[in-house]
């Protein structure tokens, strides 16, 4: 049995616990807010970029002499996994279900017999598949000292991977990130970056009947486009990521908190036990010595 | 154009502007075009340069864009920039840092073709700093 004083330590411990994991979640909330704003603010451009290359693209289909960004190498053989995740922990199962995502993939395309190559974006991913693809992991970028994701950051990465792909290091990019549903909700995503693939446009009314004008021409535009789509959704990853990452944040700090509560009141119920116990003891040995006398 | 075009301007980081406008001038790939309401639909690059937006009050607004793509389309223009900003904001020096850094890679590159691309673009940064001294006076393009 602990004594009076250890009790009380702890429970002195445990409520400044209490006190960091309290504002560690109002920091994310705040910083949610943010994140969810800028996430949205990138949604218009990238939406209007997959809608212009599917309309573009379409008309490629099936076609043997489509750009390569677009229509591939021809092979499957050799595949990058760009896996986004966190720079910090401390948010739940955020960063480990992206790395399992990406770890589940790896094993499955490295039993088919295919090559797989990592790129890292974010240190916890980097952390956490080390251990089982440290020899697999081709590069590693970390934004740790970056305050506010920009743009540029997100250019680094695609021209990173353009780079690699105009090189012939890799076939398919496949891109792992935890899209942001809400607040409590984060699903841990899987994109093909190339080939580039696209869903059919949605309203088949507007775009897809007029006839357009294309200057230089359709072929020029969409090599100008397709390598600015990789930084494009590489960057809406990244936003994404972002906002899921605080979100995770945000309600594993909650839990946290709650448990903390729940911990205070469990010791407090024991110290206050053990103190009447004491009292009680205390009180016999005194009766008892007076009737002894 | 009594009704005038719809333009929005968006880069990957935000909407910069979205209105109803009379006219928008944008620096395309084969020359500055100007678009009017009721355009025929068009799809071109966008180099390096100036847009310029007259609203409806015949005022005109000066955009610096460095290089993207313009839509245009029955429902208005759209244009996809990835830095897009007023004219106000346009900075000298940092074109002049990147014309400088081009300039080192022309001298490293060993192709042909990479050679082209390269002097292309530099040409296309020189051209906007001497646009840029004539971006005060919208008209002179």
């Amino acid at each position: 049995m602990p004594s009076l004083k250890d009790l009380k330590n702890r429970i002195a411990s445990v409520k400044s616990t209490q006190k960091i994991t309290k504002a560690m979640q109002m920091v994310a909330a705040a910083k949610l807010r943010r994140a969810q704003e800028v996430a949205v603010a990138a949604r218009p451009y990238a939406e209007r970029m997959t809608q212009v290359l599917a309309s573009l693209g379409a008309a490629y289909a099936g076609r043997t002499d489509a750009p390569r960004l677009l229509g591939g190498t021809g092979r499957d053989q050799v595949h990058l996994l760009v896996v986004a995740t966190g720079e910090r922990g401390l948010a739940g199962g955020f960063n480990s279900s992206i790395a399992r995502l990406a770890r589940d993939e790896a094993n499955r395309l490295i039993k088919e017999g295919k090559t797989v190559k990592i790129l890292t974006v974010g240190r916890k991913g980097f952390d956490i598949l080390k251990r089982n693809f440290a020899d697999r992991i081709v590069e590693q970028v970390s934004f740790r000292e970056v305050r506010q994701l920009g743009y540029v950051n997100a250019q680094q990465v695609g021209q990173k991977i353009l780079d690699m792909y105009a090189a012939g290091e890799f076939d398919v990019a496949t891109l792992f990130f935890a899209e942001f549903k809400s607040v409590i909700s984060q699903v841990p995503t899987a994109l093909q970056l190339i080939p580039a693939k696209f869903d059919a446009p949605a309203d088949k009314s507007g775009a897809a009947e007029i006839s357009y004008d294309y200057e230089p021409d359709e072929e020029a535009i969409l090599n100008d486009l397709l390598p600015r789509n990789i930084s494009v959704q590489v960057f809406r990853a990244l936003l994404e990521n972002n906002a899921s990452f605080f979100g995770a944040q945000m309600s594993a700090m909650d839990n946290a908190t709650r448990n903390a509560g729940d911990m205070i009141k469990k010791l407090t119920l024991v110290y206050n036990r053990q103190r009447q116990a004491q009292i009680t003891k205390e009180l016999i040995e005194i009766i008892s010595g007076a009737e002894a006398l | 154009m009594a009704d005038g075009v719809k333009i929005e301007i968006v880069s990957p980081e935000r909407l910069v502007i979205s209105q109803q406008v009379a006219s928008v001038t944008v620096p395309g790939s084969e020359g500055y075009f100007t678009v009017l309401g009721e355009h025929a639909p068009l799809m071109s690059v966008l180099k390096p340069g100036f847009i310029t937006v007259t609203d409806l009050g015949n005022v005109a607004h000066v955009y610096y864009v460095s290089g993207g793509f313009a839509d245009v389309a029955p429902n208005g223009l759209t244009i996809l920039a990835e830095d897009a900003r007023p004219v106000a904001d346009f900075n000298r020096t940092e074109i002049e840092a990147l014309i400088a850094s081009g300039q080192t890679e022309l001298e490293a590159a060993t192709t042909a073709a990479e050679q082209d691309r390269l002097t292309n673009q530099l040409n296309d940064w020189r051209n906007l700093l001497v646009e840029a001294q004539a971006a005060g006076a919208p008209a002179v393009h």
